[in-house]
């Protein structure tokens, strides 16, 4: 973020530009959710329900929302994903339950808008206390590293039937990437937060901060003092370009910048490039790219080495960034970040790519240039092996840098689980980490209670 | 039946002509307001009639002093998306004076002559009360007369309305007194709010009735305040039941027409159709069923009064486009076809198929059989992990379930199956072991 110092802050007012970062989807206002709901089929064997990871009964809380039962809906919700509020609001539905939706048959072509009635349900919700209830005391103690998506619903779970959890947490905050990471318009306001503190209020849960494994944090002594460790590490590194030293110092991680952005209770500290460039063709590339459009800069263009067709950003991403007014350069890949005589930024060169007749990315001779501030990069996260550095981490079985698990989410140490993004399953998503910390608590209750049943 | 015209575009309306003679009363058009709120004073009959209604009859007349109402009158039941099914009222006659509805009837008649215009009424169960009303009610030039024997609240409470209905001397009485006194079509509007429709029937044509309406509103609770404990609509702290309309009650209504049509007793009298009539497809089902008029209320309250363009409209031109010049030419039409269920061919065999390539695979087909019919909708998992739903023909007794829950119009479709057997009923049926014909194939 210092190399971007320099830059000048948006001549827009706080406010003005806090109000270019509300919803991107508003809420439903009740009426609306009534229309909604009454679309929704109630199918048998719901396609809905099985393209969701958490598996949500989604047929059932629409219909609790549309005879009038919003708690009723809520905790249908809950029961599948206690992180349901910003699955609503993050999820990339329309690759999972409204792609799977019926409704989307040709003389529709609509499917119902699951997401914002599952955040109407959530936002709607007026439980007098916690809605799930703690098992009698088992008096065992369960690790649990990360207080992302994954760290949060395993230890709620975990909570729930009746166990005690101490999360380690390096950052200041809970929420991982919900706190940290997700666009600005996609989660307003405080909501990580509000939504952990919900899920806090189960009780048993103490989060420890500003502990990191392999920092100071040893797995060995989290598997002394704990009947069972679950580890959700995330993805803390950005993958880097591989370009020379001086393009690999001047280009900015995206989600560092996006980090500052969530954090920021004033927009208008931020440094603003005039232009910028967004290196990737995923997400959180059309994440950036959009946030800097919100944020002021004229011109902001996203780069990628492929096609359209190739973008891992879901066709619904990419609807956004064009509508932001993001320009998009297709089969151009970087060669070197051009700076001024100050050696700050000033844009580009990249070599044009094409097709071979065998599939394979090939480069031209033709390079292009483009001017621009501020380059950002959002080529995919990756595993920080840091955090696996201390004796007995290092012995963890791994699969392509992150950690091995088996179908009940156990690695390779005894008593030690793992998931979410630390673990090779899946796409990375929300949703996807939440099951797989509903999925270990399940399977390290199911073996403790079980031993000490035997026993 | 097609026709050109100057501009050359087809239109099917242009041979189609909608007037009614409908017992000696005259209407350019079928479509008749209901006595009610619509028809309460000339300021709205007029309206109705300036925007094409082809009758009206008149909100109820009573002996002075009029009706006084209460406050919060109407309450619904709403549809999932607050559509409304069904209207519930609990307004008694009219409440403004006799001589100032009279003088308004006398007024718009005059300047209508081509419409209907028909006057409610109801007094006491005394034959002085119909022996002096009536000659005021003649002098008005209206076309004719409704009893109004059906009202269900408030009104029975006082002796008139269905306490008059729901007795069939007292109907034929009362017909009798009204023809004696009034020279006009007289017709009686029957209430719902009994047991055989036909008694109330056969009794006013009995007392020389020139025609029958129905039917009038069913006693009816639509919903209750659960917070306060008390039904809507809420007058004060307390609730009455109601009358029941609108869209809800039309299946109610077409049976009742249906069997006065059947019954030999009254062939041929004259019904006016009323009953949730909201479009002109309706009307048209209560045409065939053997009304020669309808009248409509609800879908005016809710609407206004131009709905009747679109009724005009769309029945002249289903009429038009299926060769029927008049009225008359498809009235009663379907009554032939509505028998008892013991005459239905026990050898008809029909069993649903499955379009495969509308189905989106919502899978209420299958469950709604599954759970609560005869397990014949099959749920397959394919290799590609998309479902499939297959009629067992062999289990499927072809009860149209699955149809009707199905989301996709045309989807599901009831295909009759050739079994090679000639039509057989229930009294030929050897599985009856009363039926009326033995052994018909023995005797070959």
């Amino acid at each position: 973020m210092n190399k971007l110092n320099h830059l000048p802050r948006s001549a827009a007012s706080a406010a003005e530009l806090a109000s270019r970062f509300t919803d991107l989807h508003p809420a439903l206002t009740p009426r609306q959710a009534e229309i909604e709901s009454e679309r929704c089929l109630y199918c048998y064997d719901a396609p809905c329900v099985e393209a969701c990871p958490t598996g949500i009964d989604v047929p059932k809380f629409i219909r609790q929302i549309a005879y009038d039962n919003l708690n009723g809906a809520a905790k249908t919700i809950l029961d599948a994903n206690i992180l349901g509020g910003s699955c609503a609001r993050v999820c990339p539905t329309e690759i999972l339950c409204e792609r799977a939706c019926v409704r989307n048959y040709d003389q529709e072509a609509e499917p119902v808008k699951i997401a914002l009635l599952q955040r109407h349900a959530i936002d709607g919700m007026t439980f007098r206390r916690h809605p799930f209830e703690r098992a009698p005391m088992t008096g065992k103690r369960i690790a649990v590293v990360g207080a992302g998506p994954a760290g949060l619903s395993c230890a709620h779970r975990l909570a729930m039937h009746g166990h005690d959890v101490v999360i380690f947490e390096a950052q200041a905050k809970p929420g991982g990437l919900n706190e940290y990471g997700i666009a600005r318009y996609k989660l307003t306001d405080n909501y990580a937060q509000e939504e952990v503190a919900f899920l806090l209020s189960i009780g048993g849960i103490e989060i420890r901060y500003g502990q990191a494994l392999g920092r100071g944090l040893e797995l060995a002594t989290l598997r002394r003092e704990f009947d069972r460790v679950f580890l959700a590490l995330g993805l803390q590194a950005s993958r880097a370009l591989a370009l020379d030293e001086s393009s690999h110092a001047s280009a900015t991680a995206a989600t560092d910048y996006i980090r500052v952005l969530r954090q920021s209770a004033d927009l208008t500290d931020l440094p603003v490039p005039a232009s910028a460039i967004v290196i990737g063709a995923g997400n959180t590339a059309i994440d950036i790219a959009v946030q800097a459009k919100r944020l002021g800069s004229e011109e902001v263009t996203l780069v990628y080495r492929r096609g359209i067709e190739h973008m891992t950003a879901t066709p619904h991403e990419q609807a956004i960034a064009r509508d932001a007014g993001v320009r998009l350069v297709t089969y151009a890949q970087p060669e070197r970040i051009l700076l001024d005589n100050q050696g700050h930024v000033a844009g580009m060169r990249f070599t044009r790519t094409r097709l071979a007749a065998d599939g394979r990315l090939e480069a031209s001779d033709e390079t292009l240039d483009i001017a621009a501030q501020a380059v950002f990069t959002a080529i995919g996260q990756a595993f920080d092996v840091e955090a696996l550095s201390d004796m007995q981490a290092q012995t963890l079985a791994r699969d392509s840098g992150r950690i091995r698990v088996n179908d009940a989410f156990r690695t390779s140490l005894p008593g030690v689980y793992a998931g979410g993004d630390c673990v090779n399953l899946g796409q990375d998503l929300t949703v996807e980490a939440v099951q797989h910390g509903k999925l270990a608590a399940e399977a390290i209750h199911f073996e403790l209670m079980g031993k000490a049943e035997a026993a | 039946m097609m026709a050109t015209n100057v501009s050359g575009i087809i239109d099917s309306t242009n041979d189609v002509d909608l007037s009614i003679d409908f017992a000696g009363i005259k209407a350019p058009n079928p479509f008749w307001l209901a006595s009610a709120p619509p028809t309460d004073k000339a300021y709205n009959v007029e309206r109705a009639f300036a925007a094409g209604w082809g009758g009206v009859v008149w909100k109820t007349l009573g002996e002075d002093p009029p009706a006084v109402n209460v406050s919060s009158r109407y309450s619904a039941l709403y549809g999932r998306n607050r559509q409304v099914m069904g209207l519930n009222n609990i307004e008694l006659i009219t409440d403004r004076s006799l001589e100032l509805n009279l003088r308004e009837i006398e007024r718009v008649k005059r300047n209508w002559p081509d419409r209907a215009l028909i006057i409610s009424l109801m007094v006491p169960c005394v034959e002085e009360a119909w022996r002096t009303i009536l000659p005021l009610i003649e002098a008005t030039g209206a076309d004719g007369i409704e009893l109004n024997l059906g009202c269900p609240h408030g009104m029975p409470e006082r002796g008139m309305g269905a306490a008059v209905g729901q007795n069939p001397d007292l109907v034929e009485q009362v017909a009798r007194w009204c023809k004696q006194y009034y020279s006009k079509p007289v017709i009686v509007k029957l209430t719902p709010n009994i047991t055989d429709i036909r008694a109330p029937a056969r009794a006013a044509l009995r007392g020389g009735a020139d025609a029958v309406s129905l039917i009038n509103t069913i006693n009816s609770i639509t919903s209750l305040d659960l917070d306060r404990m008390v039904a809507h609509p809420i007058v004060g702290g307390r609730s009455t039941h109601g009358g029941y309309c609108g869209e809800a009650v039309k299946p109610i209504a077409l049976n009742m027409v249906a069997e006065i049509g059947r019954d030999p007793a009254t062939q041929g009298l004259p019904i006016s159709g009323i009953g949730g009539i909201s479009s002109w497809r309706d009307a048209a089902e209560f045409i065939a069923l053997g009304a020669g008029s309808v009248q409509v209320c609800t879908a005016a309250m809710l609407h206004g009064f131009r709905i009747v363009e679109e009724m005009k409209d769309g029945l002249a031109r289903w009429m038009g486009e299926h060769g029927y010049a008049r009225i008359g030419d498809f009235s009663g039409r379907a009554l032939a076809n509505t028998t008892d269920w013991k005459y239905l061919d026990m050898n008809y065999v029909s069993i649903a198929h499955i379009d495969q390539d509308k189905c989106i695979q919502c899978g209420r087909c299958h469950i709604a059989c599954e759970d609560t019919s005869h397990q014949a909708i099959a749920h397959y998992r394919l290799d590609d992990g998309t479902r499939r739903y297959e009629v067992k023909a062999a289990d499927c007794v072809g009860c149209n379930l699955c149809q009707i829950t199905c989301p996709v119009e045309g989807c599901i479709d009831m295909v009759a199956v050739e079994t090679g057997r000639p039509y057989m009923n229930w009294t030929q049926d050897p599985r009856n072991p009363h039926r009326e014909v033995q052994e018909p194939a023995a005797a070959m």
